[in-house]
């Protein structure tokens, strides 16, 4: 192999690994929190989409990337309010979340679809997802502040009694979960496609989750877990290149296969795996009890 | 002042109630969306909501639809009940079409009789089989059922995509991605004449019925509610957790399956690679907004059946993208869950 095709592979690996990333580290923080937010996939639908139509109409990344984050915020805002204080269902108000970004995204993005723009260079994204890798994982276990998030995560009753607020840091944690998806979108559509398709995170939003499982929840560990699945994903193309003689779907499932794979040698560690989870995860915090 | 206190007793009326107050709150919220696109929302409702089912053809289309949404939703309700998210009912339905639909194209020269019963048994066998795997996954190695069902999905929609584009393409079908017609004796009866309303309905009525006494009435039912209320409580009293997830995944896997087999052998007749328009996910709302209760499935899978008609109809005559539909489907189970907190809670002003 020569080097040019070996950076050529490393760059692709970068770019396509990026929206993993912050799409990841976002709900690595909301579950440290203690919340289980199933909804990544619709959030990043919706973020991709509105960052699409905002550059369409007026050709500003700016105003793009500014409303892409908007509707983070809206729609997670959303969720948060139903998880948090009409205490419903976590895993059913994340996949009424992720139908309610599909259908969306699809409606708001039907006349978009095919418009051609000018990407934008993803470098200066892929460094920040670098850069907020380190930040989370320097703030979750530096600072006073992410002490108190984990606190909350572990065991919201604890936090509550020592005089947390244990609502309001799930709001933060919940909406910063929800912007880093829909910057996750916002890249998609804007830097690495560039374009606009239905459904075009293509389940993305899941394999972020399943990131968070396999990084037991340790921001570096989701960096390289990320890394690695985008390799996996990438290689499908070169053995396709260097001409292994199978039919192209068996290479287009290999990402999600893989997923299952590595979430099995993780989960069968059943000790490890209920060491590092966040205690309170996926459980509703009732004030009047 | 608002005052917010747990309820010491469980209110029945609410908890069925609660579903038509969701029902209500999409439409209001609903008829925002329709003035935000500029169109008036009651000339909109009336299109999207009445004049789908106007005539018997409509009411057909109606059933067509409700069926696969009430089929996978009654299997689903099993595994909910148990508090198991099996999500991935999209690819058992997509396995379940594999199965049965390859009968029918592998004994594409067959006129007997039981081609169809063979199909049918093929098509659960299919769903239960793709099932099978994240409980095995589950139980064995303790994997997240949530995210090994939804990452088969994907799996199972690239090997229907195999087969079409690949070994199963019809030779004489220009290099479009399907396979051959299934057989006369491979195609599911029609109820009337001219109609697509299919036997389907029988199925979904007599898994219904089933489901309702096996809830009410067997003690496999009443393991499946003590451990969905508690699965400690559950294990103290000696019944097999691990079986019961065994179980509900393949009576879920079964139902999607079946109504993936459904779909093609009934209005669709062969294979390719869009047989289910979002079904699987579907039927997750269909069985919330239901309850988890046989009859009230049934009753909300017809519901969203007519979402899905009046999304038709919406781009047809308002010229808005069908996946409004969808977006209707997300919020009726945002608010139904919303609402549930006054199954719990005594909200009163004073």
């Amino acid at each position: 192999m020569n080097t040019d095709l070996i950076i050529g592979i490393l760059n692709i690996v970068l770019i396509s690994t990026t929206p993993l990333v912050f799409a990841g580290i976002g709900e690595l923080v909301t579950e440290k929190s203690g919340v289980l937010n199933l909804g990544l996939e619709g959030l990043m639908l919706v973020g991709a989409v509105t960052g699409f139509i905002t550059l369409v109409l007026t050709g500003n990344y700016f105003y793009s990337l500014f409303f892409s984050i908007i509707s983070g915020v809206i729609l997670s805002g959303i969720f948060a309010f139903l998880v948090l204080n009409l205490m419903t269902n976590q895993i059913a108000t994340g996949l009424a979340l992720t139908i309610f970004g599909i259908g969306l995204s699809a409606m708001l993005g039907k006349k978009f679809s095919g418009t051609p723009i000018e990407g934008l260079n993803p470098y200066f994204f892929i460094l920040i997802s670098f850069l907020l890798v380190f930040l989370v994982s320097y703030f979750l276990s530096k600072t006073k502040s992410g002490l108190i998030i984990r606190a909350v995560g572990e065991n919201h009753n604890s936090a509550y009694a020592l005089g947390y607020n244990v609502i309001k840091t799930r709001y933060m944690t919940i909406i910063f979960g929800g912007v880093m998806s829909s910057i996750a979108g916002f890249y998609i559509s804007i830097c690495y496609a560039p374009m606009w398709q239905e459904g075009m995170t293509a389940g993305r939003g899941w394999i972020a989750l399943a990131l968070v499982v396999f990084a037991t929840w340790k921001p570096w560990r989701l960096l390289v877990g990320a890394y690695i699945f985008g390799g996996v994903a990438i290689m499908q193309m070169n053995l396709q290149a260097i001409g292994v003689k199978l039919p192209g779907q068996f290479f287009n499932m290999m990402p999600y296969l893989a997923t299952i794979i590595v979430l099995v040698f993780i989960s069968s560690n059943k000790l490890r795996l209920k060491l590092s989870a966040p205690a309170s995860l996926n459980i509703s915090f009732e004030k009047n009890q | 002042m608002i005052s917010i206190k747990l309820r010491e007793e469980y209110s029945n009326l609410i908890f069925y109630l609660s579903p038509l107050v969701a029902v209500f709150l999409t439409l209001f919220f609903g008829s925002f969306i329709f003035l935000i696109l500029d169109l008036s929302p009651i000339e909109s409702f009336k299109i999207f909501f009445i004049s789908p089912i106007s005539n018997s053809y409509g009411i057909s289309e109606l059933f067509v639809k409700a069926t696969p949404l009430a089929i996978i939703a009654l299997g689903l309700s099993y595994c909910f009940k148990n508090n198991i998210y099996n999500i991935g009912a999209e690819g058992q339905l997509t396995m379940g079409a594999i199965f049965g639909g390859g009968i029918g194209i592998l004994f594409n020269d067959s006129t007997s009789i039981f081609l169809l019963p063979f199909m049918i048994l093929f098509g659960a066998i299919g769903g239960a089989f793709w099932a099978t795997i994240p409980a095995i996954l589950k139980t064995k190695f303790n994997t997240n059922e949530i995210l090994t069902s939804l990452m088969l999905t994907y799996v199972a929609l690239f090997i229907l995509d195999y087969f079409v584009v690949g070994p199963w393409k019809d030779p004489a079908g220009y290099g479009l991605p399907k396979s051959v017609p299934f057989p006369d004796a491979g195609r599911l009866p029609v109820l009337f004449d001219g109609l697509r309303i299919h036997i389907g309905v029988y199925f979904a009525l007599i898994i219904c019925f089933i489901s309702y006494i096996v809830y009410n009435k067997t003690l496999f039912g009443f393991k499946l509610r003590v451990s969905g209320l508690s699965s400690k409580a559950s294990q103290y009293a000696g019944f097999k957790y691990k079986n019961l997830i065994f179980y509900t995944f393949i009576i879920s896997g079964a139902c999607a399956g079946l109504a993936g087999l459904f779909e093609v052998s009934g209005p669709i007749g062969l294979l390719y690679r869009d047989i289910s328009p979002n079904y699987g996910f579907t039927a997750i709302i269909v069985a919330f907004l239901g309850r988890l209760n046989p009859i009230g499935i049934i009753l909300s899978s017809l519901l969203i059946a007519l979402t899905y008609l009046g999304a038709e109809d919406a781009q047809l005559f308002l010229k808005i993208p069908s996946a409004v539909g969808f977006v209707f489907q997300g919020l009726v189970l945002f608010f139904l869950l919303g609402t549930d907190f006054l199954n719990k809670y005594k909200v009163s002003i004073s």
